[in-house]
């Protein structure tokens, strides 16, 4: 077994789980909840590229690069509009109430949503087999070998990665969404739209969740609607790993995460365990560093 | 150019404005004392949309502003400088500062403006590339003054300016606030447990007491009233 294979390999999951992982960690940061709903979004980009693959094979031809890009952008902009229509439906009206109402509204949404899609006059709870979007290659490069769609995943993703850094560093935007995660009040005052801001960082975490799900499609045997589960709840511990509400962090966290499955995976006698990697993690982060890696002790405020 | 009639405010069960009616006249400075619980902040944060009223009217340059949002209230020309300062902590000085011309597009000023408080607090500009939580509170207060002037405003609400911070940096501070008000001709409302300094540099005064406004007068009147010698000038 080749360790920079599994490295590879790693980083390509690892990076999927970092971009479902920065929509946690940014809802976190201005709403402080986990936005439990944010895995079925990632199901609903999965199934916006199913529907709208055939429609552009038609216009662009079968596996057309600009084909796909078209596919990736109409689904990350369908999924960020049901983003910002989850959060002013479900959580708005939320907005003063403990957070804990708002965490279980969150997981009703989500439960809403995956059996509402499950429906046989919805998508259906059979998996269907996700279209080629692109042609598919192995790559050899050094004596790794890798698919040239694992490779522009992580191309992708590592370009997403610092586009969302610029956006939230060095926008006005960004210095907003900052400014509310820090003193809602405070941002208020300084004349910022809260309720705008926080619709923007729905639409912006949904958007890339649905291009986390297209890639993650890409990877996987088919789609259905629980499809979301558990590349989900890994991104979710991803983020506290990194540090929840700390984005470098959740980035980090989904790479490392991505990183260890894989690795765990090849190991003889610990591959049955693969799946609990995840959680063993979580439980070792709550154990001995509850604010995360990148994520700095905070005190609760009341 | 402020008015409060009759304004109500209630947390929950418990009111905490019963109905106070008030002025702030252009270009004055006012100053509301009165001790912790009294309503002073309320009274503040109904001004600039925080909390909801329930009853009575805001209005400024004579349009009614009661109970909508803060940021349009800021857009209208009111600026917050709130109580425990509430600085971006996770931001650097020059970001706060930039957070406060949040709703400006005048690009070309802010540099002037931004110039323009570092004469006033040049304790900030060796700090610039900081992030704000590292500041020591005087520092804080000084940012949480320039950031709301940042916004050009025509009132500047100011909550505690001298609370938790040295003698001497407060003393600079209110020299500063008398500054402003007459080089920029801006208005102010200043709450302030000091009582002594604020009447000191204010125009006008009233005094609040559980909810209630039970004194008005001009700030040397109030100096001199002997109630109010006794209950908060300390004899």
């Amino acid at each position: 077994m080749h360790w920079l294979q599994q490295l590879t390999n790693g980083l390509a999951l690892g990076s999927i789980y970092a971009l479902i992982a920065l929509g946690y960690t940014m809802v976190y940061g201005v709403l402080r909840f986990i936005n439990f709903a944010h895995s079925d979004v990632l199901m609903l980009g999965a199934f916006s590229a199913f529907y709208l693959a055939p429609k552009m094979e038609a216009i662009f031809g079968p596996q057309s690069a600009i084909g796909a890009l078209v596919i990736i952008v109409l689904a990350a902009a369908i999924c960020a509009a049901i983003g910002i229509l989850i959060e002013l439906l479900a959580y708005r009206p939320l907005r003063k109430r403990p957070k804990l109402t708002v965490l279980i509204t969150a997981i009703g949404v989500s439960l809403f949503i995956e059996f509402t899609c499950q429906h046989g006059a919805v998508f259906g709870a059979a998996t269907k087999p996700f279209p080629k979007l692109l042609p598919t290659r192995e790559l050899h490069f050094a004596g790794i070998e890798m698919a040239s769609n694992d490779l522009l995943v992580l191309v992708l993703t590592a370009v997403l990665l610092v586009a969302m850094w610029f956006i939230v560093q060095r926008t006005k935007m960004g210095m907003a969404i900052r400014a509310v995660s820090f003193n809602e009040q405070a941002a208020s005052l300084m004349g910022v739209n809260v309720n705008r801001v926080i619709s923007f960082t729905f639409g912006l975490g949904s958007a890339l969740a649905a291009v986390a799900g297209i890639f993650y499609a890409m990877r996987a045997p088919g789609i259905e609607p629980l499809m979301g589960v558990q590349p989900g709840i890994r991104a979710f511990i991803a983020a506290v790993l990194g540090g929840i509400g700390n984005l470098p962090g959740a980035a980090l966290g989904g790479l490392l995460l991505g990183v260890l499955e894989t690795v765990a995976g090849g190991i003889p006698g610990v591959s049955n365990y693969r799946d609990g990697i995840a959680f063993a993690i979580l439980i070792l982060i709550l154990i001995f560093r509850p604010a995360g890696l990148l994520g700095k002790a905070m005190i609760e405020k009341v | 150019m402020l008015e409060l009639t009759d304004l109500t405010v209630g947390y929950g069960g418990i009111t905490a404005l019963h109905g106070i009616s008030l002025k702030v006249e252009q270009g004055t400075i006012v100053t509301l004392i009165g001790a912790n619980g009294a309503g002073k902040t309320t009274t503040l944060r109904a001004i600039s949309g925080l909390v909801w009223a329930k009853g009575g009217r805001v209005t400024f340059e004579g349009e009614d502003i009661t109970n909508q949002p803060p940021h349009k209230i800021v857009a209208r020309g009111i600026a917050h400088s709130p109580e425990g300062r509430m600085v971006f902590a996770n931001l650097t000085v020059h970001e706060n500062l930039q957070m406060g011309a949040y709703l400006r597009s005048d690009k070309a000023n802010f540099a002037k403006d931004l110039d323009f408080i570092f004469t006033i607090f040049p304790r900030l500009k060796e700090r610039l590339q900081q992030t704000a939580g590292t500041l020591s509170g005087g520092e804080q207060q000084m940012l949480a003054i320039g950031r709301a002037l940042m916004s050009k405003p025509k009132l500047l609400l100011l909550d505690e300016p001298s609370l938790g911070i040295a003698p001497l940096l407060t003393k600079t501070i209110f020299e500063q606030i008398v500054a402003i008000n007459r080089d920029l001709k801006l208005t102010v409302l200043l709450i302030e447990q000091n009582a002594n300094l604020a009447l000191e540099i204010s125009h006008y005064g009233y005094v609040l007491e559980t909810g209630r406004i039970i004194l008005q007068d001009a700030a040397a009147a109030l100096r001199a009233n002997p109630k109010v010698r006794e209950a908060y000038l300390g004899g």
